[in-house]
């Protein structure tokens, strides 16, 4: 009887189970695969063992990206998860102006990745951009500012949009966290005459520690993937310093068409966030078992 | 927003205590709010705008007048909007449906069958969360060659769903453990089979969680960008992300962006729409697959 629920259950599982070998397993192993192929447009495809990988250690651009890359993820994950605790905080009290903040602060979190760029990315122009009339309007600047031509100007740029478009995650995770806290603690402590501030870092902030290590590593391998924002909003300007560690992937493989030297580059991106990622489940697990 | 169990939230500060930081706390609310809308509120006013007033430099916040005239351009579009927003919609829909027809069987097995290995199954069932997609773009994007599934719907429907169905199986898993034993086991003592039992028991308690399924799966599919940027290369084929892209490179270098805002206020609709009216679905699938 047992058994043959087990093989049912196999029957049932086994769809969901090749649509993965084959669309997941399969093109990880032809991406291993590949890397070690001189795969290009044009054909090749020989055996050409780690010379990818060595060509990717010598190759400036790729380090430049995966240091940009880098830059951007440090730079954003602290404005998300600090920004993202602040509003936290802010929704978790229980009022109906709280409620409409949480409600309107996740907004832009549905909406594509694509749309939002393209508002920003017009908000940022130099000449029609409604980002420097309001600052020339507050008095922040004199000028208009031109903020894709300089790497610096431009990362910020993106690093504001994306704030604004991805902040509300944090927010929701961090409130979640948050509010299943027991009352008991935060009650007794309000009696001590603990005031708001010393219940948010001696209670809160502890308490929330493993939810806030959780969106740390899913934020900051979102922001290691990045691509959409970079692609939309500087399209790699000014002279590559704006490509991310995709975006460069994106180029070899789908604009040159070194196919080859592509797949070596997503092994080594792939196998980063592999390790983030085992990170992750391994706090999870962690956590659901206590 | 219904975040679960939201009555029995504690509360940090007491709100029937009426002191001068609640009218720090509102002032802080209100700023947000006002942040976080400008950039919609902006883009929407600026898709009213004539056409020569959206391109004035300096800009101005409001229309001088009202006009739909962007609107009508992104309409004439090309192909037509039509277009673009069926094959948008053609490829959601396909993902929806490739979700639902592997993760409910998936989740059923996981939650209410003795499966051998279940654990090392539900890893390699995530699979798709560990490798990220954007790195297999490139042998997927051979594999379709091969089997013609390049500027195909299906094709571009299988990729968005290699993103979506680990949470997807993650979601009918979960919402299907949640399901009595006594009620599954009573069913099979009844004389059910497997099928009638995931059809009277397990579909109307998994409800909810198909619901959050078929919404999430709208809107990954509905927003990706990079794997219809690079599998819908033909024009005609482009979802609604791409061709937006396509509308600000306008024709002659000069950008039309009352046209693009046009475009990214229609682009931002139905998300917009769904998380309004479904927030209760939204917000407690988010949390579902996010935490646990």
């Amino acid at each position: 009887m047992k058994n043959r629920r087990a093989l049912i259950g196999l029957l049932y599982v086994a769809p969901a189970f090749a649509f993965v070998a084959a669309f997941v397993a399969y093109p990880i192993f032809e991406l291993v695969r590949m890397s070690l192929t001189s795969l290009s447009l044009l054909g090749g495809g020989d055996y050409v063992g780690i010379r990818n990988y060595l060509k990717a250690a010598n190759d400036s651009t790729f380090w430049r990206a995966l240091g940009f890359t880098g830059l951007y993820t440090l730079l954003i994950t602290p404005i998300l998860i600090g920004g993202g605790f602040g509003l936290a905080l802010l929704a978790a009290e229980r009022s109906t102006l709280a409620r409409l903040t949480r409600t309107i602060v996740f907004m832009p979190v549905i909406i594509g990745l694509g749309s939002s760029s393209l508002i920003w990315v017009w908000l940022f122009d130099e000449q029609v951009g409604l980002a420097n009339k309001l600052l020339v309007d507050l008095g922040f600047v004199h000028q208009p500012v031109v903020w894709f031509v300089d790497g610096t100007l431009g990362l910020w740029a993106v690093i504001v949009s994306i704030v604004w478009k991805v902040i509300g995650y944090g927010m929701l995770l961090m409130l979640a966290g948050v509010q299943s806290l027991g009352t008991e603690m935060l009650e007794a402590a309000n009696m001590d005459g603990a005031d708001y501030w010393r219940r948010v870092f001696y209670i809160t902030l502890p308490l929330t520690a493993r939810t806030i290590a959780l969106t740390t590593l899913v934020s900051a391998v979102g922001s290691m993937l990045a691509f959409d924002q970079f692609y939309i909003m500087t399209g790699g300007a000014p002279n590559g310093t704006t490509f991310t560690v995709v975006y460069w992937i994106y180029q070899n493989s789908f604009i040159y068409f070194k196919l080859g030297y592509g797949a070596a580059l997503s092994v080594i991106v792939m196998l980063i966030i592999f390790i983030a990622s085992g990170l992750h489940i391994f706090l999870v697990r962690r956590g659901s078992s206590v | 927003m219904s975040v679960p169990n939201d009555r029995r939230a504690p509360q940090i500060s007491s709100a029937r205590q009426w002191h001068p930081s609640n009218y720090l706390f509102a002032a802080i609310c209100v700023a947000v709010i006002a942040v976080m809308l400008f950039p919609i509120v902006m883009s929407f006013l600026a898709s009213l705008k004539t056409a020569a007033d959206a391109v004035s430099v300096p800009p101005h916040y409001l229309p001088s007048a009202i006009s739909f005239e962007n609107y009508i351009k992104v309409f004439h579009y090309q192909a037509g909007l039509q277009s673009y927003l069926l094959n948008s919609l053609a490829v959601a829909g396909l993902t929806i449906l490739l979700c639902l027809a592997l993760a409910i069987p998936a989740g059923y097995a996981l939650a209410a069958f003795p499966l051998p290995a279940k654990e090392a199954i539900f890893l390699f069932l995530l699979l798709g969360l560990m490798a990220p997609y954007q790195a297999l773009l490139t042998p997927i994007y051979r594999m379709f060659t091969a089997l013609g599934l390049t500027n195909s719907y299906l094709g571009l429907a299988i990729i968005h769903t290699v993103l979506q169905l680990p949470f997807s199986i993650y979601l009918m898993r979960n919402g299907f453990e949640a399901v009595p034993k006594e009620l599954s086991e009573a069913s099979v003592i009844d004389g059910a089979n497997s099928v009638q039992t995931l059809w009277w028991i397990f579909l109307p308690a998994g409800l909810p969680s198909i619901v959050t399924l078929v919404l999430f799966a709208f809107i990954t599919s509905w927003n990706e960008f990079i794997a219809a940027l690079i599998f819908m290369n033909r024009e005609n084929g482009f979802t609604v992300p791409v061709m937006l892209v396509g509308v600000r490179s306008g024709h002659f270098g000069a950008v039309d962006w009352g046209a693009v805002q046009a475009g990214v206020i229609i682009s931002i609709l139905p998300c917009l729409l769904i998380y309004l009216l479904l927030q209760k679905y939204y917000v407690s699938g988010f949390l579902t697959g996010a935490i646990k």
